[in-house]
């Protein structure tokens, strides 16, 4: 398993986003980001996945699927909000159907900023997140050791 | 008696790109009904009229949907530009045309790309991608930003583009035009990607009329509609012919589109000829009064714009009809007899833009 930390698989979900920062994130995985260089696969399934990358602010309708995909997910697992409705709802915070970002629902760890965030960003916020896990992912084989020996 | 079951579809799915919700009754390996349930992308930005005033709804409204976020600002703009009795600079509605085109040109080859992801053609996917962050790219050039650029506003347009940038643009899309062509060769002649599209998802014309659809959906089953044929902003001027096809399926939708990215590239070269020069934007006083109804061609079809003003600066009412909404009925109707393995594929052909049918 040591070497696991070295690919994070990604989940992308969109939320009530506009689909501007859903196509960026498409575009960094396609030749001219290509995010894939920095170890993450762009995966579908969330028992696949390590890093949640969310789009867009939560709402009445998505919010269960938000936290069924967060708990379906294996630990450690790392929250990325892309875009300014992730982070904090945005221009859409006074709708009367937004709660907010998606730390409303799930705790995040990492913020990316931008109305829509550019895909130098998503590719720093992701590089991030791939760090880390790394950093989860050691603190919980320490955790497993101590308790084992 | 084959058995039946029901299988929920989406939201969040393996390979659905945006989040609809689909009950699919299946016979076996065969739907027999699709119930839709909406509502996961509803933010409830038209309430926003009444806490934000009618020259920030601007940004609002461009923020319906990022991929058709410029024609979204337009639409809404000169919905208001009608009731205000503002008539915009002639420069101003070349440059709308312009970024409309370019809007089109880079919505249709998303769309091309996701339609090659969704028969697992990654590679084809990757290279239209490709080719579309070049539109981007144009897009930062002129107004700075990628996807949502806020370069309308009531009474015009905020930036000029320059002679020599147009030129610059028009000698890059002619390279463009080359690549292109070897890219939509495949899916229009690759023996594999027809035997995926050929005759899936069939929706004839008396449908189409009956389910009211829009845009390349109704002009695949071979009905003349475009809206920029009406003439809103330099559409008037320039020259060009409504393309359809006859054969209503799959391929069709995709030949109709792979035509207009071409079409689109020429009504950008017939804008650039023949752009006046003058001012961008003309001042805008007081506050609107009346009503207006505003028609427009998206990359997915027509939208409609309502605006209802009553001589504050707080809108009474915005009232936008996307196109998708209008094509989730021709939708079910193409996934009814469809095979379960097809079904990603059929709602991407209508190309789902989920935000904007939910706002």
């Amino acid at each position: 398993m040591k070497t696991m930390h070295k690919s994070p698989w990604l989940l992308h979900y969109d939320g009530s986003s506009c689909n501007g920062c859903d196509i960026e994130v498409l575009a960094c995985t396609t030749p001219v980001y290509d995010v894939e260089r920095f170890g993450v696969v762009n995966t579908g399934n969330p028992m696949h996945a390590d890093i949640f990358l969310v789009t867009g602010g939560i709402n009445s309708q998505n919010e269960d699927v938000v936290k069924q995909i967060y708990s379906q997910m294996p630990d450690p697992k790392v929250v990325l909000a892309v875009g300014t409705c992730a982070c904090t709802g945005g221009i859409f915070k006074e709708c009367y159907n937004i709660k907010g970002g998606v730390d409303t629902v799930i705790p995040v760890d990492i913020y990316v900023p931008g109305c829509a965030a550019r895909p130098e960003s998503i590719i720093d916020g992701v590089v991030k997140a791939v760090a880390l896990f790394q950093k989860k992912h050691e603190e919980e084989e320490k955790k497993k050791n101590g308790r084992y020996r | 008696m084959a058995k039946r079951s029901v299988v929920p579809f989406g939201p969040q799915h393996p390979v659905l790109p945006e989040p609809i919700h689909l009950d699919l009754v299946m016979e076996d390996e065969t739907v027999i009904e699709a119930v839709p349930s909406i509502g996961y992308v509803h933010r409830g930005l038209e309430s926003l009229v009444k806490k934000k005033d009618f020259n920030e709804m601007v940004y609002v409204t461009e923020r319906i949907c990022g991929i058709c976020s410029f024609m979204h600002g337009m639409g809404y703009c000169s919905a208001v530009e009608k009731i205000m009795n503002v008539e915009v600079p002639r420069r101003a509605d070349y440059l709308r045309t312009i970024w409309s085109e370019m809007s089109r040109l880079h919505s249709h080859l998303l769309w091309l790309g996701l339609l090659a992801d969704a028969f697992g053609f990654e590679a084809l996917f990757m290279q239209s991608w490709r080719l579309r962050e070049k539109i981007l790219d144009m897009f930062e050039i002129s107004t700075g930003g990628r996807v949502i650029f806020s370069v309308n506003k009531i009474g015009g347009v905020l930036k000029d583009m320059p002679e020599d940038m147009l030129k610059s643009f028009v000698s890059i899309l002619n390279d463009m035009e080359k690549e292109l062509s070897e890219t939509t060769t495949v899916f229009l002649n690759e023996y594999t990607v027809r035997s995926r599209l050929e005759g899936v998802g069939i929706i004839t014309k008396e449908d189409a009329i009956r389910r009211g659809a829009v845009g390349p959906m109704m002009r695949a089953s071979g009905i003349e509609v475009d809206m920029r044929k009406t003439g809103y902003a330099a559409y008037s001027d320039i020259d060009f012919e409504v393309i359809t096809s006859d054969k209503c399926d799959s391929l069709a939708r995709c030949q109709v589109r792979i035509g207009e990215i071409f079409q689109s590239i020429g009504i950008i070269r017939q804008a650039v000829e023949k752009i006046p020069e003058g001012e961008i934007s003309v001042p805008v006083k007081g506050n609107p009064d009346g009503e207006y109804f505003m028609r427009l061609e998206q990359p997915r079809g027509e939208a409609f714009y309502y605006v209802r003003a009553n001589g504050t600066k707080f809108l009474d009412r915005m009232r936008v009809r996307t196109p998708t909404f209008a094509n989730i009925p021709a939708m079910l109707q193409t996934l009814q007899g469809a095979q379960f393995a097809d079904v990603p594929l059929l709602i991407l052909t209508i190309d789902p833009c989920i935000s904007c049918t939910e706002r």
